[in-house]
């Protein structure tokens, strides 16, 4: 009966940011962006040997079947490390799969990715977050047809998990014909996003509509909340770092109270966002009646916190803090994808108003 | 992370709502002049006092926190009073729980927890603000007794208060920080004078209060002579845990949620305007993550481990939200929140306007944004303090 991580989960904690500088030092994070052919194989390789590839599949299928909250925390591991993992899709597919997925199904694919053998990657951004450019995918008889956009990880999944435009969720295999997959070039170098199309292509549909939608939107925001508390904490981390170390005018910066507050106010803004995160994680199976609504909350409050973290720890470090040398832009590119993926924080605030029942009428956007 | 409601909770949640159901007479408006009653049933029922030792005059229960979260939410879903929170009950009794003698525990806590007295902070003073060991109010010995000369500021309830809990220099050869002690003063002692100190709200919630020779047995140091200044940081620390209580900032954000479904401009509902509802969802978020945060405090508290950061940003972060939802709230009232005083079209007794000025004071006083900021920065992120002025 507590408001805190348990033993298991601090250790977890620990050992996976261990693991982590050992697979993904900067250097690794750098080579990742700098060359469109790395796959960044051996960094999932040691994801998936933490275990975490199958972090929500239930041991039965060889995972380790821990809860949202566990993939959260390894959610801030990997944006603490600014690693070049697409994270969304191992625990949104095992998920889908788990309340939407015949028998049959859940046999065939969760062993496969819990041992990471298979990547999935989840396309529900058109349903969460709104369809842009005249995308949608349409489903009649089996198959699919249209565009969907956005999906982290969509380039190389052996599994695609597809939101269509009336709410249903299907199952796609990544061979299947029919299917083009495009690279979205993006802002964030860590994280690649592809566009995919689909032309006849053969799904299974998954059932449980509308409430396994919104479960996958909830874990997704929790999961990117989650990549935002690490992600900003690094940055804070190494801006207080070089808070400490940098002297002008016979002082460390850190000593003047100009430089000093910014770093309290980031501090005073983010410690709070980790009790968010923490309980938003918790309600999606401990508390689901307000699961939704603490997830909205956790997405919109870290996307404006990460947001002031990015500029301000950028900003600590005077000019040498906008340079490619430096990396910590990598950081503020990765914020920065968080923020817009499945929704700004106006259109989740506007869904969390809605939740509540607090408008009178529906209303569009 | 375990906030599952068994089933001794769900009674213990019952058991709450049935207490205030039964008395939602005792604390209805008007019935405000019988706060020492309501004070007493709340004692007696475990809602106030609730972790205080028995022998102390508390209700003795072990501290829980989801006990403490369902009492919360309760009294806030029932608009029901949580009992008084006054400088004696919210800082006072801890400090000398934590540092006071038996006999100052014994004599003390009770009279304070039924409020049969009412106790006011004896800190600031014109010369000593942010730099609070700069105090100069001094105590001079004689016999078993210390003369005490001074003056202190932002007292506020001096004017209703039997006692002072003040910070006086004993030790004038002592440097800064060590010649300071923590004393409890009788406010009926000859020589104390209080000036009402109106601020601008119209009201004067602060008063300045002179001493001239005031007489105090010197047995009335808590925590010894000299150790005022550790003793007053205990308190310190109690104090910025209530100026950014969550509960109450969850409270208020309900009331503004009432407000904005409430009211209607041009015939709609001020929450169905987007702008608005933005706002009131941005400052939802805020209140939530500290929501959370006090629990995980409470958490930390129970299992005794070091809170750090989550506890330091309480007082800058919870004062700062109570401000903002006040702001928001005078403009979801358009020019209906102009209004102020007695009138026809006045909502919320004014209220709002009166936090939106007073919690301005709150955000400066018991350590201002700026002075919290380099508590922050020092003990929870280990920046290096401002160096020394060389002597000019």
């Amino acid at each position: 009966m507590d408001f805190a991580l348990t033993q298991d989960q601090r250790l977890m904690q620990e050992s996976l940011a261990r693991t982590l500088a050992q697979a993904c030092p900067l250097d690794r994070v750098r080579r990742f962006a700098g060359d469109l052919s790395d796959t960044a194989g051996d960094v999932w390789q040691a994801v998936a040997d933490f275990g975490l590839a199958g972090v929500v599949v239930p041991e039965e299928h060889g995972g380790l079947g821990l809860s949202l909250l566990e993939a959260a925390l390894a959610s801030e591991a990997l944006g603490a490390a600014a690693a070049p993992v697409t994270f969304l899709g191992a625990v949104l597919a095992p998920l889908a799969l788990l309340r939407g997925g015949s028998a049959a199904q859940q046999a065939e694919w969760l062993p496969k990715l819990a041992s990471g053998e298979v990547t999935a990657a989840a396309a529900i951004s058109e349903a969460v977050a709104g369809a842009r450019d005249g995308a949608g995918v349409a489903a009649a008889g089996g198959k699919l047809s249209g565009k969907a956009l956005f999906v982290p990880g969509g380039l190389a999944a052996g599994l695609l998990i597809v939101a269509d435009t009336a709410g249903g969720l299907h199952l796609v295999r990544g061979d299947a014909p029919g299917l083009t997959r495009t690279p979205m070039p993006g802002l964030d170098e860590t994280r690649r996003l592809a566009e995919l199309s689909f032309q006849a292509t053969p799904a299974e549909p998954l059932s449980g509509g509308p409430e396994l939608l919104a479960a996958l939107r909830d874990a997704g925001w929790v999961l990117l909340a989650a990549d935002s508390l690490g992600a900003a904490q690094a940055m804070l981390d190494k801006a207080v770092v070089y808070a400490k170390e940098r002297r002008q005018f016979g002082r460390v910066i850190g000593s003047f109270q100009a430089v000093k507050h910014l770093c309290a106010e980031m501090a005073a803004e983010l410690e709070p966002c980790r009790s968010l995160v923490w309980y938003a994680a918790y309600a999606f199976e401990a508390a689901p009646a307000e699961a939704s609504l603490m997830a909205a909350h956790a997405k919109a409050l870290t996307s404006e916190v990460g947001r002031f973290v990015a500029r301000t720890a950028t900003e600590v470090h005077g000019g040498i803090g906008i340079t490619d040398l430096l990396g910590l832009h990598f950081w503020f590119k990765r914020l920065g994808l968080n923020r817009q993926l499945l929704g700004g924080p106006e259109r989740v605030r506007e869904i969390a108003a809605r939740l509540q029942g607090l408008p009178a009428m529906e209303v569009g956007g | 992370m375990d906030l599952n409601e068994t089933p001794e909770m769900a009674a213990f949640r019952a058991e709450v709502r049935a207490f205030l159901a039964a008395h939602a007479g005792d604390y209805a408006a008007g019935a405000a002049k019988d706060v020492l009653a309501w004070q007493r049933k709340l004692l007696a029922a475990g809602y106030a006092g609730r972790t205080i030792p028995r022998e102390y005059g508390g209700y003795g229960a072990e501290p829980d926190i989801l006990k403490s979260r369902i009492i919360a939410e309760e009294f806030i879903a029932a608009g029901a009073p949580r009992g008084m929170a006054g400088q004696g009950v919210s800082m006072l009794v801890p400090t000398l729980l934590d540092v006071g003698s038996e006999e100052q525990k014994r004599r003390w806590i009770g009279p304070t927890l039924r409020g049969e007295i009412i106790w006011c902070q004896g800190y600031s003073e014109p010369g000593a603000g942010s730099d609070l060991a700069n105090l100069q109010t001094k105590a001079v010995e004689d016999g078993n007794d210390f003369i005490i000369s001074g003056s202190k500021i932002w007292t506020s309830t001096a004017h209703a208060a039997q006692m002072m809990f003040a910070l006086i220099r004993t030790e004038p050869k002592a440097a800064k920080h060590e010649g300071i002690s923590y004393v409890l003063i009788p406010m009926d002692t000859p020589g104390i004078e209080v000036r009402p100190l109106k601020t601008m709200t119209g009201g004067a919630e602060f008063n300045e209060v002179f001493f001239t020779d005031v007489r105090v047995a010197q047995d009335q140091v808590v925590g010894g002579r000299g150790r005022g200044w550790f003793v007053a940081n205990t308190t310190l620390k109690h104090e910025r845990g209530m100026l950014g209580d969550p509960n109450a900032t969850e409270a208020r954000l309900s009331a503004l949620i009432a407000l904005m479904q409430s009211e209607t401009v041009d015939g709609q509902r001020v929450i169905d305007n987007p702008v608005f509802r933005d706002r009131l969802m941005q400052l939802q978020g805020r209140v939530l993550a500290m929501k959370f945060n006090g629990l995980r405090l409470l958490t930390s508290q129970l299992t005794q481990e070091p809170a750090g950061l989550a506890g330091l940003i309480v007082k800058l972060q919870g004062c700062e939200l109570n401000h903002q939802l006040a702001a928001l709230a005078i403009d979801a009232l358009g020019e209906l929140g102009i209004l102020y005083h007695d009138g026809p079209h006045l909502r919320a007794k004014g209220r709002w306007q009166w936090n939106y000025m007073f919690d301005l004071g709150l955000i400066i006083g018991g350590g201002t944004a700026q002075i919290q900021k380099n508590i922050i920065a020092e003990r929870g992120l280990g920046l290096p303090r401002e160096p020394k002025p060389a002597a000019a």
